[in-house]
């Protein structure tokens, strides 16, 4: 009943403007070759169809994915949507015309390649997520805190309500420069907004000297005769690095000597270096056999 | 001594307790107080040894009253010492989780003066943390042997976890390295953790308010290498804990020579990573995968093959019960399939409700065919060219163990196009890093 047709739909990159292009494809019974986001790459060869974007179209459309497939199937797709997958629209596309033919069993078809690619990429995406729930490194700015990710998939969303209940007593921003987005939270209020470029401020001497007594923490922390740069690398791969303060990223703290640490810090605290020969011997207890 | 000092002298006495983990607890942030906790754990760092780094794992002191041979701390090993106020250790925690390094602290600590005593001093660290502070993320505090029941019960209920180190796997082995330690003072508190936390459930039950004990459970360590006892020792000590203490969590430690001891391996001893790392497959076998300690080894063969992974030998020693039929096996049978692990076990049995399956298909859920191939049949046929020699079956299932995750290359995507500094809010601070955005 579809036909495969020399055309690629163009939308304007928003998920409603997505269901936009399953509804189109439906209505005409026709099968694009690719879906592109406008400003995006364009096929050469193909006629290009521009597909605008209607709120009704669309909630018709996200309507009929819990009721047609499954409250699963509606939560991969959007997730799936916010993941670097190529080509995700016509991945997603052709994810939509399984479903609405197999209806909830398309959940199990785990050996179908299209499920299986869609499946894969949501993974990663939450895989992604949950690392920068660790990874996420902010700033301290007098009443406020701010963050830099440069993550592959969208995260904010997936990451929102995790950061937002964990600090839901301060003011803090985590800015997206991947997607030029930022996640905004005050007590009571959240929101993820458009944002093009930021630069963080510089880090007063408080936030600095934060910085590096973490920074000689992670030093101290690993043990050098089971140093493993491979197994480290694989578990937190290099490109989360560079905004990492442990890692000498963009907000990282040059590793001082002892004396100029000393200066550095403050407020300094007076000596309680425990000697050993000063402990009491009469005060250790019996052995507790 | 400046904290820098204090923080990395104790850090680097604390970093051979190997328990990093900030699981089992599931807590919702609350009005007032900082943190949450996620049940799964957060890992926020990897230190240059490839190990996780999630709580602030510090001790309070590294001056101890006793003597344990293996330790770095014991009484008799000329290193600088230092202690941590509470009010330091709070804030340096409070600091740090608001910047997102830690998930929270573990907090530990040679022996001062007396059992008692330093657990009072735990106690008053983390009432501050907790009461002060409204510190609400992950609390590991270890349990002190010989400390008073009442001190032990206090302590556990500020804590998201407890531990009791069980260091070594035998009772001689302790009474020649840890002579201030005995089975009995170690397995005392860890009894009576058990049954705190199991009390609490049930006063859970009747009254939703009642504070919680120790709600990520207990854990506990054991150094591997230092003594003579076998893998089969501490393997069967590891199910019994499950068993008899509902421990949560059993560590292994690979020992590293610290000091030098005519009753320790040489300081230039490696430290036995591969065994540790066998130990740890088989602990997860015995969690997940529904296998018995002396199904993996027994007083015949006390020690894992430093070849082949616990899972492969046992497949390999019990050829008669395969191959299984993946499209039939029961879900407990395909877990015992080298090349199977648990997810993509789950994701047979799933798959294979949508449609019979083949190789092909096994490969796109995430089965290693190249291990499980000599084990399974799809629709009762073997993988087509298979040839199976003891030759080729041994050096397929032996090739190394890969550690590396292979992270696609993919494109990046932009949503958002517009600059839009307007929707950020107005409030005080907000100009400080609007002055960051670009125009
Ligand atoms: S009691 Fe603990 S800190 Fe003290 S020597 Fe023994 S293991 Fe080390």
């Amino acid at each position: 009943m579809f036909k495969p047709s020399a055309l690629a739909y163009t939308y304007d990159g928003s998920f409603e403007g997505l269901l936009c292009c399953v509804f189109e494809s439906y209505a005409w019974k026709e099968i694009p070759l690719a879906i592109h986001a406008e400003g995006g790459e364009i096929g050469l060869l193909l006629e290009a169809k521009w597909i605008e974007t209607d709120k009704d179209k669309a909630a018709r459309v996200l309507k009929s994915l819990p009721l047609r497939i499954s409250r699963e199937a509606e939560e991969l797709v959007r997730l799936g949507f916010w993941s670097c997958a190529p080509e995700k629209e016509m991945l997603l596309l052709n994810f939509l015309y399984l479903g609405f033919k197999h209806g909830r069993k398309v959940m199990n078809m785990l050996a179908d390649d299209t499920v299986n690619t869609l499946m894969k990429a949501v993974q990663q995406l939450r895989h992604e997520a949950h690392l920068y729930t660790g990874f996420v490194r902010f700033s301290v700015y007098g009443p406020v805190m701010a963050a830099v990710i440069e993550p592959q998939g969208y995260v904010l969303p997936v990451i929102q309500e995790h950061f937002c209940d964990r600090f839901q007593g301060e003011s803090f921003m985590i800015y997206d420069q991947t997607h030029g987005a930022a996640l905004i939270h005050e007590p009571g209020r959240e929101a993820i907004v458009p944002l093009n470029g930021w630069t963080p401020p510089e880090p007063d001497e408080t936030e600095e000297s934060y910085r590096r007594l973490w920074t000689g923490f992670y030093h101290a922390i690993g043990i050098k005769e089971r140093r493993n740069d491979r197994l480290r690398s694989s578990k937190m791969p290099k490109r989360y690095w560079k905004h990492m303060v442990e890692m000498n990223g963009s907000n990282g703290v040059p590793v001082l000597t002892a004396a100029q640490r000393k200066k550095a810090l403050q407020p300094e605290v007076p000596e309680t270096i425990i000697q050993l020969q000063s402990l009491d011997k009469k005060s250790a207890p019996q052995p507790s056999t | 001594m400046d904290v820098m000092e204090k923080l990395e002298i104790l850090t680097a006495s604390a970093k051979y307790d190997v328990a990093c983990t900030s699981s089992g607890s599931d807590r919702k942030g609350q009005a007032g107080a900082l943190g949450n906790t996620s049940a799964m754990g957060i890992c926020h760092s990897f230190a240059a040894d490839g190990r996780c780094i999630s709580l602030l794992k510090v001790l309070m002191t590294n001056g101890c009253v006793y003597d344990c041979a293996y330790c770095i701390n014991r009484k008799s090993n000329p290193i600088r010492r230092a202690a941590f106020t509470p009010e330091e250790i709070a804030d340096i925690t409070m600091q740090f989780y608001r910047r997102n390094y830690i998930e929270g602290l573990f907090l530990s600590s040679g022996i001062m003066r007396n059992p008692d005593y330093t657990t009072e001093q735990l106690i008053s660290a983390l009432e501050l943390l907790r009461n002060v502070y409204h510190f609400n993320g992950y609390i590991h505090v270890k349990a002190i042997p010989g400390a008073d029941d009442t001190l032990l019960s206090r302590l556990g209920l500020l804590a998201d976890r407890m531990s009791v180190n069980i260091e070594l796997p035998s009772q001689e082995s302790l009474g020649r390295l840890a002579p201030d330690k005995s089975k009995v003072s170690i397995l005392k508190p860890m009894g009576l953790i058990t049954n705190r936390i199991k009390e609490n459930r049930s006063d859970i039950v009747r009254y939703n308010h009642a504070p919680r004990f120790a709600p990520a459970g207990q854990s506990t360590q054991m150094i591997v290498g230092a003594t003579p006892d076998t893998d089969y020792q501490i393997l069967n000590l590891t199910e019994g804990l499950y068993h008899k203490y509902a421990l949560k969590r059993v560590f292994f430690s690979a020992y590293t020579p610290v000091v030098e001891d005519s009753l320790l391996p040489a300081l230039d001893t490696k430290p036995p990573l591969l065994r540790e790392h066998r130990l740890y497959q088989a602990d997860w076998l015995l969690r997940f995968y529904g296998f018995k300690a002396n199904e993996l080894l027994d007083e015949a063969v006390p020690n894992f093959n430093p070849l082949l992974d616990p899972k492969c030998s046992w497949a390999v020693n019990h050829r008669e019960q395969f191959p299984v039929e993946i499209n039939r096996a029961p879900y407990e049978m395909l877990l015992r399939v080298p090349g199977i692990g648990v997810r993509s076990a789950q994701r047979i049995v799933k798959a294979r409700r949508a449609g019979s399956l083949d190789f092909h298909a096994l490969k796109k859920l995430g089965v290693v065919l190249k291990r499980a191939q000599f084990f399974i049949t799809c629709k009762d046929k073997p993988l087509e060219g298979l040839k199976v020699s003891e030759h080729t079956l041994l050096r397929s299932l032996m090739s190394g163990e890969q550690l590396a995750l292979q992270q696609p290359q993919v494109e990046q995507l932009t949503l958002f196009d517009d600059f839009n500094l307007s929707a950020l809010p107005a409030a005080d601070g907000w100009d400080l890093l609007k002055k960051g955005a670009k125009a």
